[in-house]
């Protein structure tokens, strides 16, 4: 039976790691994902979980013993925003090439500087290609229903490799809203056991982790760790079928929103996609073919998918909230423009980077974005593709 | 499917489907059964004519490829020899030269 309760997206987190009762977390405070190592760390204290605490001296040794513990044979676990993630940064290729399957409960902030302690994406958008899974969420149940299934995804036998489950800074991570909470014995059966097949604590196969790979290797090594990324996508179907079973609830790579007939779309990650709802709801009032499309999985691209999901539509806006210094396109705008390409896609493309540093997303906002998307189909140009959206001119 | 757990089954030859997870290697006490020799692209052969046996070549390998049997030095450890070549420097008569592996 489901428990319905009001709780913060780091509450959330906290409360599904409670639930799934990891063997380690190794974590450093840093604003604004602190909470979940303080909230987690009184359950340690409490005797609600069995999990071992390392209150380590930085992120730097936060990942690194979340790598030795998970390497042990330990489910391990940490939480980390921004600058904290930076600190990480050797530490997360190292995890993925290891092919260790912890996970990482991000709360997406703006990397400094201007140091700035609000939510964007770019320190996990900066990590993108670190061979992470990466998985988004929009609001607080998201966030929980995404902790909840991240094990099953990564420890999946085809994929073994670190995720990552994300959710915004201060929108997401400190807003409280109603969220519907699975029972402890339905999480506990959901994530099961962790049991590696190799581990460096099995007397029975002495294990050497992270080996130099020479020339001859290193390649191999690569092709081998980009083949579980890509399954990572059927398992995070897969998954998420498993979990719909049990909750109800139900996820797919991303989430189309008034998708079936829309004539202008906008693609977005994060808790901006709940105000963009909203703008299209507002404009298919008035008639506007608007649609939305969620992103979900980000790592790996779920490309071909959104290409089709965009094949009628005549204007699509592609919203990063992060930006590439390249002059040419963001994150998602790169993945999403390249899909479109590969499909001989007929929608005009424009990307826009918006919401840096907390800057705040208004539903009259995004009306605007669909304005402008019914402008450039009208006139059936793109006059500049990379474009910023909310910053003073 | 390669017995990953024996490291003289993971090599060249390898698929990258056929590599262990995150390169880890199973097992104990593997250095020897570890062909490190297939890493390089040259290996010292020696000209038995001019070999006057004198074992100055046996000391100076990093990787003990070169060994005493019955007085006498082994034949070289090619499985094992990195192709550093000091025992080609430290051969008194020139009896030991580098070949590029084919
Ligand atoms: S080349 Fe180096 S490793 Fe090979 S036998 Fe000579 S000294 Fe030993
Ligand atoms: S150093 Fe040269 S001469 Fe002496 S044993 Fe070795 S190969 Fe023979």
């Amino acid at each position: 039976m489901a428990r319905k309760d009001r709780l913060s997206g780091n509450e959330a987190v906290a409360e599904a790691l409670r639930q799934i009762n990891p063997d380690v977390m190794a974590a450093f405070p840093i604003t604004p994902s602190t909470e979940i190592p303080q909230y987690f760390s009184k359950y340690v204290a409490q005797g609600k979980v069995d999990s071992e605490f390392i209150p380590v001296e930085s992120e730097h040794s936060a990942m690194s013993a979340v790598i030795g513990s998970q390497a042990a044979g330990a489910r391990s676990v940490t939480a980390t925003s921004s600058a904290g993630m930076a600190l990480m940064w050797e530490e997360l290729y190292l995890a993925a090439s290891n092919r260790l399957p912890c996970c990482l409960t991000l709360v997406n902030r703006a990397l400094s500087g201007p140091i700035n302690i609000n939510c964007d994406h770019s320190d996990s958008m900066g990590a993108r290609d670190a061979g992470w899974i990466q998985i988004y969420a929009e609001n607080n149940q998201e966030v929980y229903d995404n902790l909840c299934m991240a094990y099953p995804i990564a420890e999946h036998k085809d994929v073994q490799l670190p995720i990552m489950i994300c959710q915004d800074g201060f929108i997401t991570s400190h807003a409280v809203e109603n969220i519907i909470l699975n029972e402890d014995e339905e999480v506990k059966n959901f994530v099961g056991e962790y049991n590696p097949e190799h581990c460096l604590l099995d007397p029975e196969c002495p294990t050497a982790v992270g080996p130099y790979s020479v020339t001859n290797y290193y390649f191999e090594a690569k092709r081998a760790q980009a083949e579980a990324l890509k399954n990572a996508k059927q398992v995070t179907l897969d998954v998420a079928k498993e979990y719909a079973k049990i909750t109800g609830r139900e996820y797919g790579l991303f989430e189309e929103y008034m998708m079936e007939d829309a004539e202008y779309a906008v693609v977005i990650i994060g808790s901006a996609a709940g105000t963009t709802k909203e703008a299209v709801d507002r404009l298919r009032k008035e008639g506007v073919k608007a649609g939305l499309i969620k992103i979900r999985l980000f790592r790996p691209f779920p490309g071909e998918e959104i290409a089709e999901a965009l094949k009628n539509v005549k204007a699509v806006a592609l919203m990063d909230r992060t930006e590439s210094y390249n002059d040419c396109c963001g994150p998602l705008g790169a993945e999403v423009s390249t899909a479109l390409y590969r499909a001989n896609a007929k929608a005009l493309a424009v990307n826009y980077v918006y919401g840096l540093g907390g800057r705040d997303v208004k539903v009259s906002d995004m009306v605007n974005i669909y304005n402008e998307l019914q402008k450039i189909a009208e006139e059936g140009k793109v006059e500049e593709f990379y474009r910023y959206y909310g910053v003073r001119s | 499917m390669v017995d990953k757990t024996n490291i003289n089954k993971v090599g060249l030859k390898c698929s990258y489907k056929d590599l262990t997870l995150g390169m880890m290697v199973y097992g104990e006490k593997t250095s020897e059964a570890f062909k490190t020799g297939e890493w390089t692209s040259v290996q010292p052969v020696v000209d038995e004519e001019k070999c006057i046996n004198c074992l100055m070549c046996v000391p100076v390998c990093p990787d003990s490829c070169i060994t005493v049997v019955d007085g006498k030095r082994s034949p070289f450890d090619y499985d094992h020899c990195k192709g550093c070549g000091i025992c080609v420097k430290n051969c008194p008569p020139k009896a030991i030269s580098m070949k590029g592996v084919k």
